[in-house]
């Protein structure tokens, strides 16, 4: 199935409207609910705080943007609500932990997969390979700290083993900057990826930042301390893809077009028809949005936004277990480092890298003490345990 | 709103997905993964954190000089007038949330028109005011005393801590009445241990008036705690059947 990305102008701005009750949805069910549904929720969770986050910025550089800013911004609030809202009482902060990094794996190995211009996918493969471990980490503390069973939330989707070591991610922060690959020429899927994968690491940051003091034990809070500084890194290194030379416009163009792809992708594959109703709503609210901004850029740069955007969508993200590559990519590149924009041995980081890893790690290594010696069990490390072993 | 356990999709077992299951066990054996460290390392950043730690925070003073001296603060001078203050306290904050479980189960039970249990409306409001009297007699029993019974205390604090999961149960609406009686047995058994040392406290110095006060508290939590076991264990067994 293919969409004419301008085709549908989609539900016009003055009839996007939401109750309390409509941002306030019931939940859905964390034991029932199948995993790839909450991972759509973080996903779409995130791109709508990246297109709050953008468009905060461009009214602090714009004046004249302002006013439609607010207006579409006001919608994509009540967006991000309706959505987050998903996410039922029952899951603990550290579960939904669980499944933000099930989020991050199962997404960024989809976009590497598919991934056309080579650096974006090495990007990405690298990114993937750190999430993957935090994974194990936090899996190690649920196990450790609660008695719970990643697998819970993960529902056997998504491996947990270590990858490449966590405290090894930490870099000097310009060996975090990337080359601005992404430009006008680019294909349309990597423009998409980039965008997308920027959206869905700052709100792991901003989910890190916020929830890690919650915790009343230390090494939680230390190991959320150490995970949220390499989101942090992550949102650095995939917003440096972006095209730092277009206009306000042509990146709203592009943000509001991500929205649309997303939405769309999230529609066609959803299998809670409650949800599937959501994506669908929510998909053309985003239409609306994106007929409103090429509306504009056509009356201010007097250009067709097919200039900017892509006639057709590009085939929707794929929802399934990214496992065998993931594998295939854990094996190939577990080794791999930065170095300034590159990706490099093991033994080639810069001084300036080691000389911040050996500071930060100079009091301790949360990520080594949480997770020393664990390996996964199903029903957790205490089933292998036997009371007479205890 | 779910009124008993049922037979569902329920995906977090790995037998709900034998295929995806077997590949996920076989990651250690196809990755050859390493597991560095000592578990110990786990338990060394808790060890030194607990050695480092500051106090949650404190029992305020009197709140005038005029008030410790007309109370009964200074006659229990010399046994931690603070320790009874904080506990009373705790128990302040328990009953005032306590009040506020039971408004939430009385809306769950008004709401399910639950007829499983055997609870009937006029016992869950008395429970509920049975709570709100508890309260106040701390409020008063703190203000004689000297103390400042909006003060927030350290076992005060504590205690809402430890309540959150019971809170979270109750008001959630996807809960059956028979969940929330689950959460309110673990508030009564609680409940109960915690006034029998309070009358304790009290009799040891020589409040021998509060200590009767806190044992006739604790006849009435002890008879919401058979009510309450009662209710929950024939909604179980009822369902069971």
């Amino acid at each position: 199935m293919t969409m004419k990305i301008l085709e549908d102008r989609g539900t016009p701005l003055d009839r996007q409207r939401f109750t309390w009750r409509e941002v306030s949805p019931k939940p859905i069910s964390k034991l029932d609910d199948d995993a790839f549904t909450r991972i759509r929720i973080i996903l779409m969770n995130g791109v709508e705080h990246e297109a709050l986050r953008f468009q905060h910025a461009v009214a602090r550089f714009d004046s004249e943007l302002r006013l439609p800013l607010a207006q579409i911004r006001q919608i994509e609030h009540q967006q991000e609500t309706l959505i987050n809202w998903l996410i039922g009482p029952d899951h603990s902060p550290l579960e939904t932990t669980i499944a933000y990094e099930q989020t991050a794996i199962e997404v960024t190995a989809a976009m590497a997969r598919r991934e056309p211009d080579e650096y974006v996918a090495q990007t990405l493969r690298f990114g993937l390979l750190e999430d993957f471990d935090h994974l194990y980490r936090y899996a190690a503390l649920l196990d450790r700290l609660e008695g719970k069973d990643a697998n819970n939330i993960l529902q056997s989707y998504t491996d947990i083993v270590p990858g490449r070591p966590t405290h090894v991610h930490h870099r000097y922060a310009t060996d975090n900057v990337r080359r601005p690959t992404v430009t006008r020429a680019s294909h349309p899927l990597t423009k998409l990826h980039a965008l997308t994968i920027t959206a869905g690491e700052q709100q792991t940051h901003n989910y890190y930042v916020n929830i890690g003091p919650l915790f009343a034990d230390p090494l939680a809070r230390q190991l959320y301390a150490e995970i949220a500084s390499i989101e942090e890194q992550h949102v650095t290194q995939y917003e440096s893809l972006l095209d730092p030379t277009q206009s306000f416009l042509e990146q709203w163009l592009l943000h509001e077009a991500m929205e649309v792809y997303n939405y769309w992708s999230c529609a066609q594959q959803e299998s809670n028809p409650r949800i599937k109703g959501i994506w669908e709503r929510m998909l053309d609210y985003e239409q609306g949005h994106l007929a409103a901004v090429a509306d504009i850029f056509k009356e201010t740069v007097k250009k067709d936004p097919l200039e900017v955007l892509p006639e057709t969508l590009p085939d929707p993200l794929p929802y399934a277990s990214q496992r065998d590559f993931v594998r295939k990519v854990l094996v190939d590149e577990i080794d791999m480092r930065a170095r300034g924009t590159e990706y490099v041995g093991p033994d080639e980081e810069t001084e300036a890298t080691l000389a911040y890893r050996d500071h930060v790690h100079s009091e301790g290594v949360p990520s080594d003490a949480v997770a020393a010696g664990y390996r996964y069990q199903p029903g957790t490390e205490l089933a292998r345990q036997t009371p007479a072993a205890a | 709103m779910s009124t008993q356990a049922h037979m569902g999709t329920n995906r977090t077992g790995i037998q709900t997905s034998p295929r995806e299951t077997k590949k996920m066990l076989t990651a250690e054996e196809k990755l050859q993964p390493v597991f560095t460290g000592d578990p110990a390392d786990f338990v060394d950043i808790k060890v030194q954190s607990i050695a480092e730690a500051d106090p949650l925070g404190s029992v305020p003073p009197p709140a005038t000089v005029k008030g410790t001296l007309k109370s009964g603060m200074k006659k229990i001078t010399g046994s931690n007038p603070q320790v009874f203050i904080d506990k009373l306290a705790e128990r302040a904050a328990y009953e005032r949330g306590g009040t506020r479980l039971y408004d939430a189960l009385i809306v769950k039970f008004q709401a399910t028109g639950d007829s499983t249990s055997g609870a009937t409306l006029e016992e869950l409001t008395s429970i509920r005011a049975d709570e709100l009297a508890h309260y106040h007699l701390l409020v008063d029993a703190i203000r004689k005393l000297g103390g400042d019974p909006t003060a927030q205390t350290t076992s005060a604090d504590l205690v809402g801590v430890e309540t959150a999961g019971l809170m979270q149960v109750v008001n959630d609406p996807r809960t059956s009445f028979s969940d929330c009686l689950n959460a309110m047995l673990v508030a009564e058994l609680t409940d109960v241990d915690a006034w029998n040392l309070l009358a304790t406290l009290a009799e040891g110095i020589g409040q021998d008036d509060l200590a009767q006060q806190f044992r006739d508290a604790l006849l009435q939590e002890n008879k919401h705690l058979q009510l309450v076991r009662g209710w929950y264990t024939r909604s179980v067994v009822d369902a069971s059947a």
